[in-house]
């Protein structure tokens, strides 16, 4: 019994070391994101807080907690508030799968991959919730608009994540990434090129980023969901939202690009040169890139026509999907290398850990 | 072994509580909800019985596409909240004959019999792994029924994207085909033209 209690405090504790950190990105995430498209659109960006605008998100942060909070009376209360806690904690949630490094990870489970699209497909109760208790037309419009998106790229999310574990063999996200060592050509970006590809649109428009912002739709239809929310509830889903961004880029370092592993791998001197490096700083390397990623194609694509995004999910990237999964499974058949050859595809869990 | 049994209770009170609340709850977008509580607690469940791949997959498809669809459908139709209310009362007959039924139905397969047997759940070790076996057992005993069932949903999912309603010839709609492969000489032509007046 006490050493339950201890097991659950222990835990606990390393909870808090992953969340305080992943709040504080997802903070200085909203300065990165106005001071890049600041620069793209030939702006400054903000500058007045702090030096370089460096205290701005602790600025709005203390604006936003401190602003009156709205419940518009017709609304329906309880859901009303729980609706943005739904929205942040799946986004929480899902890190305690996330490998950091070899053996740093909060719970290393054999279906940390499944783990991961399940809790991610709980995002958009969320956003349906909010959009329904609000009471608002809009909002709802929103709300139904994130729906029907939300299920249809999950699909072909789901499908790219069947060719990740076709590929490696395992649902576990450690040995995932263990199955993409020996460098830059090891790792899956390469066999899974089209998968990769489906993935990252996918995960653009689960996040409801732009250009699949259609649930916020600002020209449209106001704010969408969460047009009648105000204060903290407001930035709540403004966190879940940047922290679903972090998530989609970490899995997409960890499934396609190698997560921690250091890009020099068996390159003469510069894997040398770059062995003091921590497999953590790899992994922030890559997700920062793909931020950045997100962040520039906010900044350079106009909206999406909604018919037209239920055109590409279904009959352009699903189809994709099955087609690259046939090939890949002709191509680990062959054992195709030096990806699939016959040592590495026989390498198993307990290789790894024993 | 404390802990276990108290995560058990709290859970199996929780798929208890939001069942009648689907039931008894007056608005229908509540009773989904709660049906989609109930579907998470009993994931729980299964969770702490080692089945992780059932669990998780219970999650997924129920809780992450099944309702969520149905959620839209019942946020957009408005249901008016009276009518489930004047209708409980109006199909009790009909209800309790089938409840009747389920529940012989259900005394038939589970007999008392089989309540008291069950003692502790068997505990598999660090090792094991649900995904694993299941897979085994999918793969060699059940393999053409499971390749069967998928080529199947396959099929329905092709059929599904392409069967797009036909439309009449004469009825107007947007060319997406046409439309994204305009490009800019197909609609704007630049001319250049003299002055007309000397300045």
């Amino acid at each position: 019994m006490i050493h339950d209690i201890f097991i659950l405090i222990y835990t606990l504790i390393k909870v808090v070391l992953i969340t305080l950190p992943l709040l504080l990105f997802v903070a200085y995430l909203t300065y990165l994101e106005r001071k890049i498209i600041g620069y793209i659109q030939g702006r400054i960006g903000p500058n007045r807080v702090g030096i370089y605008g460096l205290a701005q998100p602790f600025a709005d942060f203390f604006k936003l907690l401190t602003k009156e909070l709205i419940i518009p009376t017709a609304s329906n209360r309880y859901l009303f508030l729980i609706a943005p806690v739904l929205a942040l904690v799946p986004a929480l949630a899902a890190w305690a799968v996330i490998p950091f490094s070899e053996g740093l990870v909060l719970s290393n489970i054999n279906a940390g991959l499944l783990y991961l699209f399940a809790i991610s497909s709980l995002g958009v109760y969320g956003i349906l919730i909010a959009g329904w208790a609000s009471n608002s037309k809009y909002a709802l419009l929103g709300a139904m608009r994130s729906a029907a998106q939300t299920i249809s790229y999950e699909i072909a999310m789901g499908f790219a994540f069947v060719g990740v574990l076709m590929a490696s063999g395992t649902l576990n996200l450690q040995d995932i990434v263990l199955h993409q060592q020996g460098g830059i050509l090891h790792w899956f970006w390469i066999p899974l090129l089209p998968l990769f590809f489906v993935y990252w649109v996918s995960a653009v428009a689960e996040t409801n980023r732009a250009p699949f912002d259609v649930a916020e739709g600002e020209s449209e239809i106001v704010a969408g969901f969460h047009v009648e929310y105000s204060g903290m509830t407001f930035a709540i889903f403004f966190m879940a939202e940047y922290a679903n961004m972090i998530l989609v880029s970490a899995i997409a370092a960890l499934l396609f690009l190698g997560g921690w592993l250091s890009p020099f791998e068996n390159i003469p001197v510069l894997d040398a040169w770059f062995d003091w490096v921590p497999g953590f700083a790899w992994l922030l390397l890559k997700t920062s890139g793909f931020l950045f990623l997100l962040i520039w194609l906010r900044a350079t694509f106009p909206r999406y026509r909604y018919d037209q995004i239920m055109r590409l999910g279904w009959k352009v990237l699903i189809p994709i999907t099955i087609l690259w999964i046939v090939v890949l499974g002709f191509s680990i058949e062959s054992h195709l290398g030096p990806w699939f050859t016959e040592e590495r595809m026989a390498i198993t869990h307990d290789t790894f850990v024993g | 072994m404390l802990l276990e049994t108290i995560f058990f209770y709290l859970f199996a009170a929780g798929v208890v509580l939001s069942a009648v609340g689907v039931v008894f709850l007056r608005n229908p977008v509540h009773s989904a909800l709660s049906l989609v509580l109930a579907f998470v607690f009993s994931a729980c469940l299964w969770l702490m019985l080692q089945a992780e791949f059932l669990a998780l997959i219970l999650i997924l498809v129920y809780v992450g596409a099944v309702m969520t669809l149905f959620l839209f459908v019942v946020m957009t139709i408005n249901l008016d909240a009276d009518i489930k209310k004047q209708t409980f009362v109006h199909y009790l007959p009909f209800g309790l004959l089938l409840m009747a039924l389920l529940a012989a139905l259900l005394l038939f397969v589970l007999k008392p019999a089989h309540f008291l047997s069950i003692g502790q759940p068997i505990i598999q070790d660090q090792d094991y792994s649900n995904v694993q076996v299941l897979g085994k057992v999918l793969y060699t005993h059940y393999v053409y029924p499971f390749e069967l069932a998928a080529v199947l949903l396959l099929v329905a999912i092709v059929a599904a994207i392409s069967l797009n309603p036909r439309q009449p010839s004469n009825k107007k709609t947007q060319n997406t085909e046409k439309q994204l492969y305009i490009k800019r000489a197909d609609r704007v032509r630049l001319l250049s033209m003299p002055t007309e007046k000397k300045p």
